[in-house]
Parts: C-alpha cells; sequence; structure tokens
C-alpha cells in the first residue's frame, strides 16, 4: 500500500515538473510573440516610402528617417572597419601563436568579461578619451565606441574558428616549406572563414541595435550629415528621442525605425545562422 | 629536381640564388611583422580594459574627492541644483530591478532548458532553439519601446491595482506594493529585465545541460527514475557550477543593461518602499542626464555611477566566467 502511494506520489510529481517546464518554454515563447507582434502592428502602418526618401521632420509633421538611416549605415561601418581587423589579428594570435601562453589566458578571460560588459560604461570611456579631447561630440567617437562592441565578438568567434582547423592541415603546409604567417593566410584563414564571417555578421547584428554608447559619442543630429567630425543622427537614438516624445507623428516613425532596425538585425542572425551551416557541410 | 638541389647549381645560376636569398629574406621580415602585429592585437583587448578603468577614476576624481567615495556611495540626495550627488538612489534601483529580474528569469529559463534537454521532441529542439536565441538577438531599444507603450499601460490597468488590493492590509506587503499605479516604475522595469535576461541564462543552461554524460542519466532512468529525480539528482548536482555562471551571466546584463530599463523606470532618484513607484537605476540616470549635465561636478558624478557600476558588473562577469571555465575544463 505504502509503495504504491510512493510511486503514485513520484509520478504525480514528475508530472508537475514536466507541466512547469513546458508552461516555462510557453511562457518564453509568447513574449517573443507578443513583442514581434505588436512591433509588426505599429511599425507596418507607418512604412512607406517617404521613410526611406525623407528626413527626419520637426513636431507635427510628416517625414522620414533617412538621416538615421544613413548615420546607422556610416556608424556600423566604422565600427566593423575598425574593430574586426583588431579582432581578428587578436584572435590569430591566441590561436596560432600564443595556444598556451600566460598572454591567451588572460586575454580570453577579459575579453569574455569585455563581451558582456554594460554599453553604456564603453560610452562613458570614449566620451572622456575622444569627445572630451577633441571639443565636440562627433561620428568617429560613435563608430570607435561601436568598434570596441565588435571586437570582443569577433576575438572570440576567431579564435574559436581557428582552433577547430585541424592541426595536421598546419603541419603539413609547414611541412613544405611555407612560413607561418603564409600557412594562416593560406590554409588556416581559408579553412576558417566562413566561421569569422559568422562572428563579424553576428557583431553587426549587436551593434546595429546600440543606443547607450551613441547617445553621448555620436550625440544626434535633425539633419542630413556626412560630416565625420560632426555628431551624426542613428536610427536608435531618433527611436528614444522621438518615443519619449508626445508627438504622435515622431512616436509613429520610432516604432517604424524599431521595426526595421529589428528586422536588420533578424536578418543577419538568420543570414550568419545559414552562412555558418553552409560553411561547417563543406 | 635541379632547383632543390641548392648546392649543385650554386655556379651555374647564382643570380637565381641571390634572389631566392631576397624572397626568404623579405619573408622573414613579413612574417615576424604579422606575428608582432596580431601581439599587438592581442594586448590592445587588455589595454582597452584597463583604459576604461583608468579613464573612469580619471573622470569621476572631482565627484569622489568632493563628496569622498563611502559617503557618494550612501548618500541619496541627487540636487544638480546644489551639487549635492550620492549614488545611493541608482545602486538601489539597480540592485532591485536585478533581484526581480532574476527571481523570476532564473526559474523560467531553467524550466526551459530542461524541457529543451529532457522532454522536447527532436524536431521541434531546433525551432525552439532559434526562437530564444531571436529574442537575445532583439536590441534592447525593442524592449523599451515595447515596455513604455504596450506592457506599462498593461500593468497600470490590469495587474497593479490587483495587487494593490490583494495586499491591502497585509503587513510589509502593503508596503512593497502600495499604489498608486503609474504603470511605469521599478517593478515594470525588472519585468522588463526578466524576459531579457531569459535567453541569456536559457542558452548556457541548456549548452551545460548537454554536457552531462548520457551514460549517468541513462543509469538513473534504467533504476527507474522519474525525469524529475534525473534533473533534480543527476543533471542539475552535475552542471551546478555551469547553470550558476550562466545566471551570473544573465545577472551582469540585467545589472548593466540601460535601454530597456531607462524607458519604464520612470527616472526618479529617491528610494520609496513601493515596487510600483518610480525609480532609477546607474545606467539609466547617465542614459537620462549625461548629456544635459551641467557643470564639471554634475558629470563627474554621473561618471562616478558608471564607475561603481563597471565594478560591479566586473566582479559578477568574472565569477562567471571563472565558473564556466571549470565546467569547460572538466568536458575539455
Amino acid at each position: 500500500m505504502t509503495d504504491k502511494s510512493l510511486y503514485a506520489g513520484r509520478r504525480r510529481r514528475d508530472i508537475i515538473f514536466r507541466g512547469l517546464s513546458i508552461g516555462a518554454t510557453a511562457f518564453g515563447l509568447v513574449w517573443l510573440a507578443l513583442i514581434l507582434g505588436t512591433l509588426f502592428w505599429e511599425g507596418a502602418s507607418g512604412l512607406n516610402l517617404a521613410v526611406f526618401t525623407e528626413m527626419t521632420p520637426p513636431p507635427g509633421s510628416a517625414g522620414g528617417l533617412l538621416n538615421a538611416i544613413v548615420g546607422s549605415l556610416i556608424l556600423t561601418g566604422i565600427g566593423v572597419a575598425v574593430g574586426t581587423p583588431i579582432g581578428i589579428l587578436a584572435g590569430t594570435y591566441m590561436a596560432e601563436y600564443g595556444r598556451r601562453s600566460r598572454l591567451t589566458m588572460v586575454v580570453r578571460f577579459i575579453n569574455d568579461i569585455l563581451l558582456s560588459a554594460p554599453s553604456i560604461v564603453v560610452g562613458l570611456f570614449v566620451y572622456e578619451v575622444m569627445v572630451v579631447q577633441m571639443g565636440h561630440f562627433s561620428a568617429w567617437a560613435g563608430g570607435v565606441a561601436l568598434a570596441i562592441l565588435v571586437l570582443p565578438v569577433v576575438v572570440r568567434t576567431t579564435e574559436d574558428m581557428l582552433l577547430l582547423v585541424p592541426d595536421s592541415l598546419r603541419e603539413a603546409a609547414s611541412a613544405i616549406g611555407m612560413t607561418r604567417w603564409v600557412v594562416i593566410r593560406g590554409v588556416t584563414y581559408r579553412a576558417a572563414r566562413a566561421g569569422i564571417v559568422t562572428g563579424v555578421l553576428l557583431a553587426i547584428a549587436r551593434i546595429s541595435g546600440e543606443t547607450a554608447p551613441l547617445l553621448f559619442t555620436a550625440l544626434n543630429n535633425q539633419f542630413f550629415s556626412l560630416d565625420l567630425n560632426a555628431p551624426m543622427a542613428s536610427l536608435p537614438t531618433i527611436i528614444f528621442q522621438f518615443a519619449l516624445s508626445p508627438y504622435d507623428d515622431w512616436q509613429q516613425l520610432a516604432w517604424t525605425g524599431a521595426l526595421i532596425i529589428t528586422l536588420a538585425v533578424l536578418t543577419l542572425n538568420i543570414v550568419a545562422r545559414v552562412f555558418s551551416r553552409s560553411g561547417s557541410g563543406q | 629536381m635541379s632547383e632543390l638541389a641548392v648546392g649543385g647549381i650554386s655556379r651555374a645560376e647564382p643570380v637565381r640564388i641571390a634572389e631566392r636569398g631576397a624572397r626568404i629574406a623579405r619573408q622573414k621580415v613579413s612574417d615576424s611583422a604579422f606575428r608582432t602585429s596580431t601581439f599587438i592585437a592581442a594586448v590592445m583587448v587588455l589595454v582597452l580594459l584597463g583604459g576604461v578603468l583608468v579613464s573612469l577614476i580619471y573622470g569621476s576624481w572631482p565627484a569622489l574627492r568632493t563628496f569622498g567615495f563611502t559617503s557618494f556611495l550612501t548618500t541619496e540626495a541627487w540636487n544638480p541644483v546644489t551639487e549635492k550627488f550620492g549614488a545611493l538612489a541608482p545602486v538601489y534601483g539597480t540592485i532591485v530591478t536585478s533581484i526581480i529580474a532574476m527571481a523570476i528569469g532564473i526559474p523560467i529559463s531553467l524550466g526551459i532548458a530542461t524541457f529543451l534537454t529532457e522532454f522536447c521532441p527532436m524536431w521541434l529542439r531546433r525551432p525552439i532553439g532559434i526562437a530564444i536565441e531571436l529574442l537575445a538577438g532583439i536590441p534592447s531599444i525593442i524592449y523599451g519601446i515595447w515596455g513604455l507603450f504596450v506592457f506599462a499601460p498593461f500593468l497600470q490597468r490590469n495587474v497593479q491595482p490587483f495587487f494593490i488590493e490583494l495586499f491591502h492590509g497585509v503587513p510589509v506587503l502593503n508596503n512593497l506594493f502600495a499604489g498608486p499605479p503609474y504603470g511605469i516604475g521599478i517593478f515594470t522595469a525588472g519585468l522588463v529585465l526578466a524576459i531579457m535576461v531569459l535567453p541569456f541564462i536559457t542558452a548556457i543552461t541548456r549548452d551545460v545541460y548537454l554536457t552531462v554524460p548520457p551514460v549517468l542519466k541513462e543509469a538513473a532512468y534504467g533504476i527507474g527514475c522519474t525525469s524529475r529525480e534525473v534533473v533534480r539528482k543527476v543533471v542539475l548536482p552535475y552542471s551546478r557550477v555551469g547553470v550558476i555562471g550562466g545566471v551570473m551571466l544573465g545577472l551582469g546584463r540585467a545589472l548593466g543593461e540601460t535601454m530597456a530599463v531607462t524607458f519604464v523606470i520612470g527616472n526618479a532618484h529617491r528610494i520609496t518602499p513601493s515596487l510600483f513607484a518610480p525609480g532609477t537605476t546607474i545606467s539609466a540616470s547617465i542614459a537620462n542626464e549625461f548629456t544635459e549635465a551641467e557643470g564639471e561636478l554634475y558629470t563627474s558624478s554621473l561618471i562616478a555611477l558608471g564607475l561603481i557600476l563597471f565594478i560591479i558588473t566586473f566582479i559578477v562577469l568574472a565569477a562567471a566566467r571563472y565558473m564556466l571555465m571549470r565546467i569547460e575544463r572538466r568536458v575539455g
């Protein structure tokens, strides 16, 4: 009798446990659906050609997001152009030259911390180092702040991907007389290319939605500007400004901008996924 | 053949040999140049972290010298007019919102990870895993705008009045859930953070759960354990360190999250017992006030807030990485 009740109790608890874990999963997925659903609902209604061809409007009139979109592209471009080469080189050192060195251990540890360090602190750092020294806000400062966020992502993926390349490939290349850097350029980079590109794509996805480090580096700009020494608009900062404003037109543009960013980020994530799978399948 | 036999052709083709020597010399240069540049790049990562710390200390120096570190940390006042600044309210807000986020986020994340590794049918694992990772990819400003326009009004209308009514007259709890329902505030910020940290903790917990050797689980199932017992008595004890590491990583995110919180917390520099009241966090204060701050002391106080945030998150993240490294070592 007691055996039976013990068994029944264990079964009951197991069923409850299963139910809870299924419930938790449903709970998590519901938020994703809710957020994406609202975003499409609110954002799509304001999506038209003017969004991509007109400047941000003064309150109370219609306009678009052209200067913000261009600004975001430029800032992201600077961030990737500065952050990626340094990241790939650092990852190369860790995987190829100093694989067991103390420096690599320390860099790996610090890099993993930078990977999830608060981005607003990066903004403060760039403000101190660039904005204060130059005397004004600038697109350069914003781009460098984004580069600092790109760096750890690229370092991490480059190291991981290079470590996946079998050593026998390197040994074979060295054995026919290639110098180390020819081996790295001609063999290991080529073998790890898909993975490294995936890392760069994920880094772009990460910075294209970043707002906090831009608030006091690139600042914001209501007008179209290509001057890298002047403040520059970006989608996230415009969203921040417009969403918190009391004007309906601005709030609508904020939703539309949010939809554009999310679509861009999700597309990048999916492309990166497809790319890494096609690369590893070779 | 003759090209390799260097000694044999030394008289016949002296020019080619000289050229080859030059080429080898050039290769040596480019080889060591490349090596050095990778080394410099690796060192730059370290310099960067050191640079962040040094610049924050430098920038916060005026404030810390004026107020003193301890009294800056324990003062609630934040008054730009009289130039009296203290970090207590933002620090309190940061910690309380993170506690709410963790209290909700941890059990849900562990539940999802358990479902994905134990119960989920194979064909559903990948789609759900990808969906959770997409949730992690959504920029934080999207959570912010959604929280402000959709979630906060919903809480204000439907959830907060219910809690206020429910705990009315109950000691302690009636202070914690005191009205009026603003919608925005510490409670809302904590909930939004919970949704944000969910995918981070889930992804790591799932990966850590997968490091448990199947043999251990099969042995437990073999002697008749239920799924619940396998997870609680085999999977969790084996992967405990990694799970804690993942949780700390999520905590690091929650502590430093800026935009999502800035939208929904109300930016009020005060400490109130009610969770429904507006408050502020370190990152929200900086995001809201930095560009408008006038005077050296104001700016410097905000940078000092940044320094405190950096130190707190550094400790949390370092502990997280240390724990995750331990579980990686065991697997590798």
